[in-house]
């Protein structure tokens, strides 16, 4: 089941519907790292609260993924782990590490926006300013 | 009290017949997660329980698919000492694991996972035993009695 993927000003949205097979979370990652260069987006979130399992292979597509994009230039937040998930990602040992995450969409959004606000935090400065 | 002759353990009879998944593809690891989640739910598992146990399964699943290609995941209620559980077996003819014992004790991946397959499941679960053959196959048996 492919996950839709929403432009919303500089940031992509995907929400997760359903549960994911390890392709459709390839492909999530795929389409993501490509739509960054596609919309020039500066943020992406992933909203992960209908996922059923976060089991290692979710989780290390998802760390890629959210390394992926700040490679090309856009942060990553991982919102809607759900309390259950998040209690079998500890107890199997699955950190996402380097990995930004808010607990819902609402405080992504605002996470990628306090980001934008202070500039990147490490590489070139943004266009038009003297450090 | 003859606990054979409960009617408890008339509602887990019901609930003792296997649960047979085919595992071929990345879809049916999806689904024997999601059969686990039920019969976990069914048998009275928290929410919690049962979304551990759907990662146990996942992982399991996986391995199959990964290592061997084809396999099968079977789930039932297990009951045992005044215990009840569920007990998952996950099966294939696949190349067989070398070190068995090497790949449940974690850090140990050759798919470049994380590592944390079989030694994850073993965190989640109460009981872990991995059979192992070069060549033959490799059955997994694990089990998380109810809290």
């Amino acid at each position: 089941m492919p996950v839709p993927i929403l432009k919303q000003r500089d940031y992509l949205i995907a929400s997760i519907q359903a549960a994911l097979t390890d392709e459709d979370l390839r492909r999530l990652r795929d389409g993501l790292v490509a739509q960054v260069g596609e919309f020039r987006s500066r943020g992406v979130i992933v909203d992960v609260t209908a996922l059923d399992v976060m089991d290692s292979f979710a989780a290390r597509t998802l760390r890629d993924l959210a390394h992926m994009t700040r490679l090309r230039g856009a942060e990553t937040v991982i919102v809607g782990i759900q309390p259950e998930v998040a209690f079998a990602m500890t107890q199997l040992g699955l950190q996402l590490e380097g990995v930004a995450v808010a607990l819902d969409l609402e405080e992504g959004l605002a996470y990628l926006d306090r980001r934008a606000r202070r500039g990147p935090s490490a590489g070139a400065m943004p266009r038009g300013r003297q450090p | 009290m003859d606990r054979t002759r409960s009617p408890v353990s008339d509602v887990l009879r019901a609930a003792t017949e296997e649960i047979l998944v085919s595992i071929t593809a990345d879809l049916d690891i999806v689904e024997a997660r999601q059969r686990g989640r039920g019969l976990a739910l069914q048998l009275g598992y928290s929410p919690m329980d049962a979304t551990l146990i759907a990662t146990a399964i996942s992982e399991l699943a996986r391995n199959i698919v990964l290592y061997a290609g084809r396999g099968t995941v079977a789930l039932r209620a297990v009951s045992q000492d005044g215990r009840r559980g569920i007990r998952i077996v996950a099966c294939d003819e696949g190349p067989g694991i070398a070190d068995p014992a090497l790949a449940a004790s974690g850090g140990y991946s050759t798919s470049g996972g994380l590592g944390l397959g079989l030694s994850g499941v073993r965190r989640l679960m109460d009981e872990f035993h991995v059979a192992s053959m070069r060549d033959r196959g490799t059955t997994v048996t694990v089990t998380r009695w109810k809290r």
